[in-house]
């Protein structure tokens, strides 16, 4: 059983395991978290306006929408995290300070914002035009009625895909490593790394992958959960009725009103 | 303000108020998706207080002609008088704050219990306080025989209660016309006529209304003024008796011996 206790060695070494966890707990877990995070709030109100320049009447506000879109949903994320991490290291520089921390954020938020644009875009369009049509019929502006009718309701629709996008923010996470981060910076898959290099030994980066499942897997299963719920609806029970409960309850209402002789 | 209170107000809500509506003129309204004119040239006058009824099979323009008077969609040419006034000269969300419209499928929004559907434009359109909103939106639904519902969401009202609620919506802008899209036709073939009794009560009050129906009863009884279209046209118009009695058009004849 020579190779069993090879893998053994490789991946699950347990002294160099438990020599990693508390890096990645205080450290690594902290800044995944908290970049992920970041990035998730910055990307859903980013988000936001791109959805909702992307369904505007307006093609001045649609066509930059959609290119914004395109653009940063075509390129590969590390790709898009070198460029804007390494082209505005100055800039951040004068702001941040040396670190590329906000930076990688900023880069995740970037691209993070373009796919929760669209599910955004898809969740307000699948609202029925009626809700809309209501609301413009009673008065309101087109703006008042997506913000008080036809928006709410399109984001309680796509709150499941939300999740997921959190969930591949938190993987994606791992790629702001390539910016360089402090020692006091780095998110699990960079600690994770780092013992690896350092013990000559796999076994650290698969406690950090063991991370990575602790945080994503239960929220896919919550989303499931929830998906299941917003699909049934929640809908009062009641007993079966007769439709002459309700004949009557109009015609008792008020005969001023309904005008008929009862 | 179109709406006058009269003195009496006796049990809950029930207040006997009488409307004012105003004037409807159409002429020649010509209404277009994209090259497709789908109302060619029609002209329509509806005196203040009345109740005109539009009959016609579906696809004739029907809906398209409601959705012209309160620019819900842009009139290719012609014009609509509200009051003698250009409607097309004001700015469209003033003018359908003075319109009241009822669709087929009541559109009430699923996320506000029944009295929000209704206080949401006293609100958000009108700039009344919310507590006097909420005040204003629960009378309205006691007049409509849902004061007990108030609290209840849409998805667990039945169709006719849902769409008493949209009416209670309407009503609560104190529009100066009110517009009905087959607002029985989703109905229970049961709850149909409570609707239509309180259709019925608002234009004896007062309200100036046009219904799209294919209640041709409805129409016999309540209106004063039968239009039937086909084909984006106004084929025939006259009261009641005229048409439903004496039909010239050979198209209305054969209409209604298909339907009644």
């Amino acid at each position: 059983m020579d190779w069993l206790n090879t893998i053994i060695r490789t991946f699950f070494d347990f002294g160099a395991m438990a020599e990693v966890l508390p890096q990645l707990l205080g450290v690594g877990l902290l800044n995944t978290l908290i970049i992920s995070v970041a990035a998730t709030i910055i990307g859903v109100a980013l988000g936001m306006i791109v959805a909702v320049m992307g369904i505007s009447p307006s093609k001045w506000l649609r066509v930059p929408a959609r290119i914004y879109t395109d653009l940063f949903r075509g390129l590969p994320a590390i790709l898009t995290i070198l460029l804007i991490g390494q082209g505005f290291a100055r800039l951040s520089q004068s702001i941040f300070g040396p670190s590329p921390y906000p930076l990688g954020i900023i880069a995740l938020s970037l691209i993070a914002s373009a796919y929760i644009g669209e599910i955004f875009r898809a969740g307000i369009q699948s609202v029925d035009k009626g809700q809309g049509e209501a609301c413009r019929a009673l008065g309101m502006s087109y703006a008042r009625s997506m913000a008080l009718v036809v928006v709410p309701q399109g984001i309680r629709r796509v709150l499941p895909a939300l999740v997921n996008q959190f969930i591949a923010i938190v993987k994606d996470s791992s790629l702001v490593y390539f910016l360089g981060l402090l020692v006091t910076e780095r998110e699990l898959f960079r600690v994770g790394q780092d013992a690896a290099v350092l013990s000559g030994n796999l076994s650290p980066l698969v406690m950090a992958g063991i991370f990575y499942l602790v945080i994503t897997v239960p929220l896919t299963h919550l989303v499931n959960y929830f998906d299941n719920r917003f699909r049934t609806g929640r809908r009062r029970p009641s007993a079966p009725s007769s439709g002459l409960n309700e004949v009557k309850e109009l015609d008792a209402a008020s005969p001023l009103i309904t005008g008929s002789n009862t | 303000m179109s709406l006058a209170s009269n003195t009496a107000s006796t049990a809950a809500g029930a207040e006997s108020q009488t409307f004012h509506g105003s004037s409807l003129e159409l002429k020649n309204l010509t209404m277009a998706y994209g090259d497709i004119e789908v109302l060619r040239n029609v002209s329509l006058a509806v005196p203040p207080g009345t109740t005109t009824c539009i009959i016609g099979p579906s696809g004739s323009g029907k809906s398209t002609l409601l959705r012209g008077v309160n620019r819900l969609h842009e009139p290719k040419s012609g014009d609509v008088l509200l009051a003698g006034e250009s409607a097309l000269q004001v700015k469209p969300d003033l003018l359908r704050a003075r319109i009241g419209m009822v669709f087929q499928h009541f559109n009430l929004f699923p996320d506000h219990t029944a009295l929000e559907n209704v206080a949401l434009a006293l609100w958000s359109v009108k700039g009344m306080p919310k507590a006097e909103a909420r005040e204003h939106a629960r009378r309205r639904l006691a007049e409509v025989g849902l004061a007990e519902r108030a609290d209840h969401r849409p998805r667990d009202l039945s169709g006719g209660q849902q769409q008493r609620v949209a009416i209670a919506r309407a009503l609560a802008m104190e529009p100066e016309v009110m517009l009905f899209d087959e607002a029985t036709s989703a109905l229970d073939p049961e709850l149909v006529k409570g609707v239509l009794n309180l259709m019925a009560g608002l234009a004896k009050r007062g309200m100036t209304m046009v219904v799209v129906t294919h209640e041709m009863g409805f129409a016999r009884k309540v209106a004063d003024q039968v239009v039937f279209m086909d084909e984006g046209e106004v084929v025939e118009s006259g009261t009641p008796a005229d048409l439903f009695d004496n039909p010239r058009s050979e198209r209305l004849q054969r209409f209604l011996s298909e339907v009644l």
